[in-house]
This record gives C-alpha cells, structure tokens and sequence, in this order.
C-alpha cells in the first residue's frame, strides 16, 4: 500500500472508532437503566415489596402530604388529607386528587421527595400514581390512591415524614 | 508547493514565498504555522481566561457582594473553566503537537496537511461562540464548567452556543487527534521504532487516542442536553422519566480522561526536559511508556469518584475509591523516574528546567490531595469546598501550564531561532511559582473548614485566606504579561540560537538549523 494509501486507511478506521465512541454515549443510557434495573438500584419508580408487617403501635408518626405543579402545568392537584397519623408497619391507603381545567388533554409525571430525606428509604410504595405518566383529558378530574407502608426499623428521632410529589409537564405529549 | 516569504514580524527566513500577509495564514497546511496559530490561539483564551479568573478574585477579596452580581459570578467561574480547558490547555498542546511531532520523528509534515488546517481554523469560530455567550440574553452558560443536568436544560440561549461551541472544539480535537495518530504510526523515519520514540511522541499517541475515545462521548453528552432543551427528549429530565445523575455518569465517563489529556502532553514535555539538562538519558524509559499507557487505561473505570455524593451503593463507592488510589502507582513510577533522571546528574537551571522541576513539586503536591480526594468519606466530607478547587489546579496550573511554559522556554530558540532572555525567564518563573502557590496553597485551608466553590460571598470567617488568594490570583495573572513580553522580545531577535543550545539535548529537532527551516526532513534522517 502507498503512503498516502495506508493513511487513508488509518484515517478511515480511526474515524469509525470516533462514530462508535459518540454512539457509545447515547448506549449508556439504555445501558445504565438495564444496569439499575438487573441490580436493583434507582427504583423509585416501582412499587417496593414489604416483608415484615408487624405493626408497631406504640410508636405514632405523623405524614404530611403536599403537592405542587410545575413549569406552568395547568392542573390543580391536593391531596384529600393534609396531614393523618399512622404507626410504623402499618398499610396506609391515602388519595389524591388533580384535575385538568384547561382546555387540552396534558401529560404528566409526579416527582416524590421526602422530608426528612432519610425517611425515603424507610418509605415503602406498593402502589402509587408517580409510578406512571398521568394523561388528562381535557376538563378531566381524577382521584389518584398512594399506597405505603413505613418500615418499623425507621429511626427513632423522627417523627414526622413529609411526602411531596412534584407534577412536572411532559412536553411533546398532548 | 512553493513555501511562503516571511510575514513581516516574522523576521526570520520561511523560504520562498508565494502568499503573503493574512492570507497566509488562513490557507496555510505547514505543521509550524498551524503550531504557532495554535499557540497564540492558546494565548489569547488563557489571557480572556484569566481575565474571568482576576474578576472572581477581585470579587471574593472581601465577602459580601463589591464588583460583579451573583449570576454574572455563576457565568464566569462557568465561562472560565471552559476557556481554559477547551480554549487554553487542550489547543496548547496541539500546537506544541505540530510545531514538534514532524520534527520529532524525522516527518516532512503532518499526514493530513489541509485537514490539520481545518483542525485549528474550527477554534476561532468556537472560541467566539463561547466568549459570545456572556452577550445574549439570559448571558453565558452559569451551571459550572460541568454542565450538569438539571441546570443545564434550564439555562437560556447561552447554552445553546455552548453545546455548540463544543460540538466544534471536539470536531477540532478529534481531526487533530486523527492527524497526530497517523502521523507518527505512518511517518517516522526510517530505524525510529516506537520504542525509539521521544516520550513527547508516546505522550501524545497515547493523548490522541484518549481524545478519539472520549471527545464523541463529550459530543452524545452535549447532543442530549441539547435536543432534552428543545426537542421533547428526556434523557437528563426526571419528569419525563430521565435521570439527571445519568447526565454527570456520562460526562464524567468523558471528564476523567479528559483531565489525562490535559497533563499526559505535559509529562511528555517534561520528560524531553530533564533529561536535558540532567545530561543523561531518560531513567526507565520502557516503564515510563507502560505507567503512561496504564494511566489512560485506567482513567476508563474511575469517572464515578467525582460523583461519590450521588448516592452509589457502597460496592461502587469502593470500586472506583480503589480503582482511582491504583492510578497513584503508575504516576508514581513516573515521578520516581524523573527523580532518577535527575539523580547524580550534571544539572544545570536554565529556565526550561526550572519549570520542569517546579512541575514536578508542585503537580506531586496536587497529586497527593488528590489520593486524599479518593478516600470516599473524605470525599464526602470535601466534595464541592475550595479543597477540590485547589486540587485541580494544583495539576492543572502547576501540572499542564507549567509544563508547556518549559516546554516554550526549552524550544522558543528552534521556533525563533533566537534565545529567549534567561534572567527575564527565571524571573517569570520565580514569580509564577510564588504567586501560584499563594493563590491556591490557602484553597486548602478554605476548603477544610468548609468553604463551597463557586460562590460570590462567603462568611466572614474565610476573609483572611481569601485576601491572600486574591493577591496571589493578581500577582499570577501580571506575571504572565512578562511571559508574552519575553516570548515577543525573543521572536524580535537576541542572540543566534545555535543548532543545539541545549548540550544534553539529544533529539531529532536539534539536527536541524535554528530556526527551524519552513520544510524540514524533506529526505527522513535515518535512526541508529
């Protein structure tokens, strides 16, 4: 092969090793999911399992929920009771409601987070709303139920949870 | 094709001309003039760099808010990381690539001559972009040089040049990536095997591949951001079921051997440099080359130490604190290799080999709070303090500038053809060295007791150490304009350079006259 030949060849491969690299990088993506998924890891989004279901009533916890939209979702969204108290262990149904008043169907995904953050992993969803994406028609109103279970072991400094979900917009998805 | 007359500040002779003024270097495919363009390239982002470095230490002089607002803070500690990384650093190294590799292996010219000229004419345009930013609306990007998701898809039209800006600078870096790979793996003279290479050679064949491997990822990284800004996608957006944590494993997956691109060329300056003046040969030549390749391949599997407060669970918090302390032992191969160099050696302290000694004081130092960054829960306890600002420039300013200011000093009399003025230089470099290390020796002591980064006021008990580091940020900063007059002073004239001023030097390059000739090894020397 020629000298020029043999760089352009070089050049050739080298090129393909970059488009690979930059492919590579969108891959991770799918990858780190599968990754999470395998091993367990980042699974707010799943309903957990709950073994022990010893409830533990001399121990009472007070849950405070609250909701918020954001980015300009035109939806309200509140939940039936701000506030109710429950043991550890215990299997707690609660509802929330939103509703879409604006003139168009809107997707939606709620977001939890936990006050004190701690208390997240102690925070058990065997059913929740924020689980899927929320499509709302047009003028629609829904009651959306969280099921949960607080595990026993939590801590015994605290007594209050705050469970807050987020509603974000989807874009893209009327 | 006919080489080019002189430029009229370029005094020396370029041979035969056929192109003159502006022209010529807008058209040119010669591997000296890209150097030099990249070069000055380098330069004027380092000043522009500098200059949002000097506005953040003119802010933090004293707490509260003085000079400039809280978001124009944000854009500039963004902007200037940045600059120095994409604008400064990285281009540096790839003019001293050009200016040296051909010369270095006995080549006539890089192997893609117009597609290296493509390469370095990308920059400007990107450069602007990124210097742009702070005029549009909503100002430059201000989500720190890391660009981490969710700010990131926040942020306004400044964000949108940066995304940009890097898409261009990675095309630059992986043309020139291409170009260097083929060069020296196709054009050595004849006899230079690769074990024969200079080591500035291996560090950048080793550079060049990191860069090919990384720089598309950088690119998916950036193209995410970009379309979850503005086409619907949600990979990095939690509502739409991405993951923002996603976005820092991706760019760190690219940032960690990013930052073994940006010193890698400077070990390679360095060790051209010691030998040099110690007069004798490189100490351990064959391990020097295994540590630098063991260094890139294990920069793949550490990203996530930059990412220990995530919430990883506690086998990946181990895997990558372990994994990352590995990297200490090549490194420290290196380190000990120099000093071998060194040991019973004719030493001598021209100005080259003050920075390449400094380097290695000041980079070992920086190496070490970077061991002590790796411990997981010291990590934790540090992460986002001026501990880490510290620690990176310790090995970015002390580590990769300091090794190309050598590098500059060590062949500045085969570019120019004159020797640069010793006593001016050693004054460069005491002053470099003392005022760098009141800059950012009290980083640590900031960041032990618990002082964020990126910051505009800070609470009164960091006044002190803030004081000094401002001072020393300014005193850094001025001494550079003695570098640029130094440089412009030696360009200008004094005294011949002879062939070889270095008497320990012993590569190809010094076979050739001073300055260099425009063509040069037209016919490969042949290698013993």
């Amino acid at each position: 092969m020629s000298a020029l030949g043999s760089n352009r060849f070089l050049l050739r491969k080298l090129l393909v090793v970059a488009a690979v690299m930059f492919g590579f990088g969108f891959a991770l993506v799918p990858l780190y999911k599968k990754i999470c998924e395998v091993t367990g890891i980042n699974n707010i989004a799943r309903a957990d399992t709950v073994e022990n279901r010893q409830i533990d009533t001399s121990r009472w916890l007070t849950i405070e929920l609250d909701a918020n939209t954001r980015d300009q979702l035109p939806w309200t969204f509140s939940p039936l009771q701000k506030t109710i108290r429950v043991h550890p262990g215990e299997l707690v149904h609660v509802e929330y409601e939103i509703s879409n008043p604006s003139g168009s169907a809107v997707t939606g995904q709620a977001v939890p987070s936990y006050g004190p953050q701690l208390a997240g992993l102690y925070f058990r969803k065997l059913e929740c709303f924020c689980f899927t994406q929320q499509q709302l028609a047009a003028g629609e109103t829904r009651r959306m139920p969280v099921v949960f279970v607080i595990e026993p072991s939590l801590p015994d400094d605290v007594n209050t949870i705050t469970l807050s979900y987020t509603f974000f917009p989807i874009e893209g998805r009327g | 094709m006919e080489a080019v007359q002189g430029h009229d500040d370029h005094s020396h002779d370029h041979g035969h001309g056929y192109q003159g003024g502006v022209m010529r270097w807008i058209t040119t495919t010669n591997h000296k003039d890209i150097g030099t363009l990249y070069l000055w390239f380098s330069f004027i982002m380092f000043l522009a760099g500098g200059t949002m470095a000097l506005t953040i230490r003119a802010e933090l002089f004293q707490p509260g808010l003085q000079i400039v607002e809280p978001e124009f803070f944000n854009q500039l500690t963004t902007l200037h990381g940045l600059v120095m990384v994409f604008g400064a650093i990285m281009p540096a190294f790839v003019g001293f690539a050009n200016w040296q590799i051909p010369m270095m292996i006995g080549a006539p010219d890089m192997a893609f001559a117009r597609m290296n000229n493509w390469s370095f004419w990308l920059l400007p345009p990107a450069g602007l972009l990124l210097l742009g930013s702070f005029l549009v609306p909503g100002g430059a990007a201000a989500g720190g040089w890391t660009l981490y998701a969710p700010l990131s898809i926040q942020l306004g039209i400044g964000m949108d040049l940066t995304i940009f800006a890097i898409h261009i600078m990675g095309a630059s870096s992986i043309m020139g990536s291409i170009n260097i790979i083929t060069t020296i793996l196709n054009m050595r003279a004849p006899g230079m095997t690769l074990m024969k290479m200079p080591m500035f050679v291996w560090s950048w064949l080793i550079t060049a591949y990191l860069l090919i491997a990384v720089m598309p990822v950088l690119a998916g990284a950036v193209t995410m951001l970009l379309t979850d800004r503005h086409f619907g996608t949600n990979f990095f957006n939690a509502a739409g079921g991405g993951d923002p944590v996603m976005f820092q494993h991706i760019f760190w997956f690219f940032g960690h051997p990013e930052v073994y691109i940006m010193i890698l060329p400077g070990f390679g300056i360095v060790s051209q440099i010691i030998p040099a003046f110690s007069r004798k040969p490189l100490f351990g030549y064959a391990s020097m080359v295994y540590a630098m390749s063991s260094i890139a391949i294990l920069s793949f599997i550490v990203w996530a130490h930059h990412m220990f407060t995530v919430g990883m669970p506690a086998a990946g918090l181990l895997f990558f604190m372990y994994a990352t302390m590995l990297i200490a032992i090549p490194t420290g191969v290196k380190v000990f290799n120099w000093l071998a160099t060194m040991w019973r050696g004719s030493m001598t302290f021209e100005t080259p080999m003050l920075f390449a000694v400094g380097f290695i004081f000041v980079f070992t130092m920086g190496g070490f709070t970077g061991l002590i960054l790796a411990i997981t829960p010291v990590d934790i306890q540090l992460q986002d303090t001026y501990y880490v600002v510290a620690h990176f420039h310790y090995v970015l300013v002390a580590g990769s500038l300091f090794s190309l200011f050598g590098g500059i000093y060590y062949w500045l009399p085969k570019w120019t053809g004159h020797m640069y003025d010793e006593k001016l230089g050693q004054i460069h470099f005491w002053l470099s060295m003392i005022f760098f290390n009141l800059t950012f020796f009290v980083m640590h002591f900031l960041g032990l007791a618990g002082m964020p980064r990126r910051v505009p006021d800070y609470a009164t008990q960091f006044a002190e150490f803030n004081m000094i580091a401002s001072i020393g940020a300014f005193g850094f900063g001025l001494s550079q304009l003695l570098f640029l007059y130094i440089v412009l002073k030696c360009i200008r004239g004094g005294v011949k350079a002879p062939a070889r001023p270095w008497e320990g030097a012993d590569t190809l390059e010094w076979t050739l006259p001073s300055p260099a000739p425009y063509h040069s090894f037209e016919t490969p020397p042949v290698v013993k």
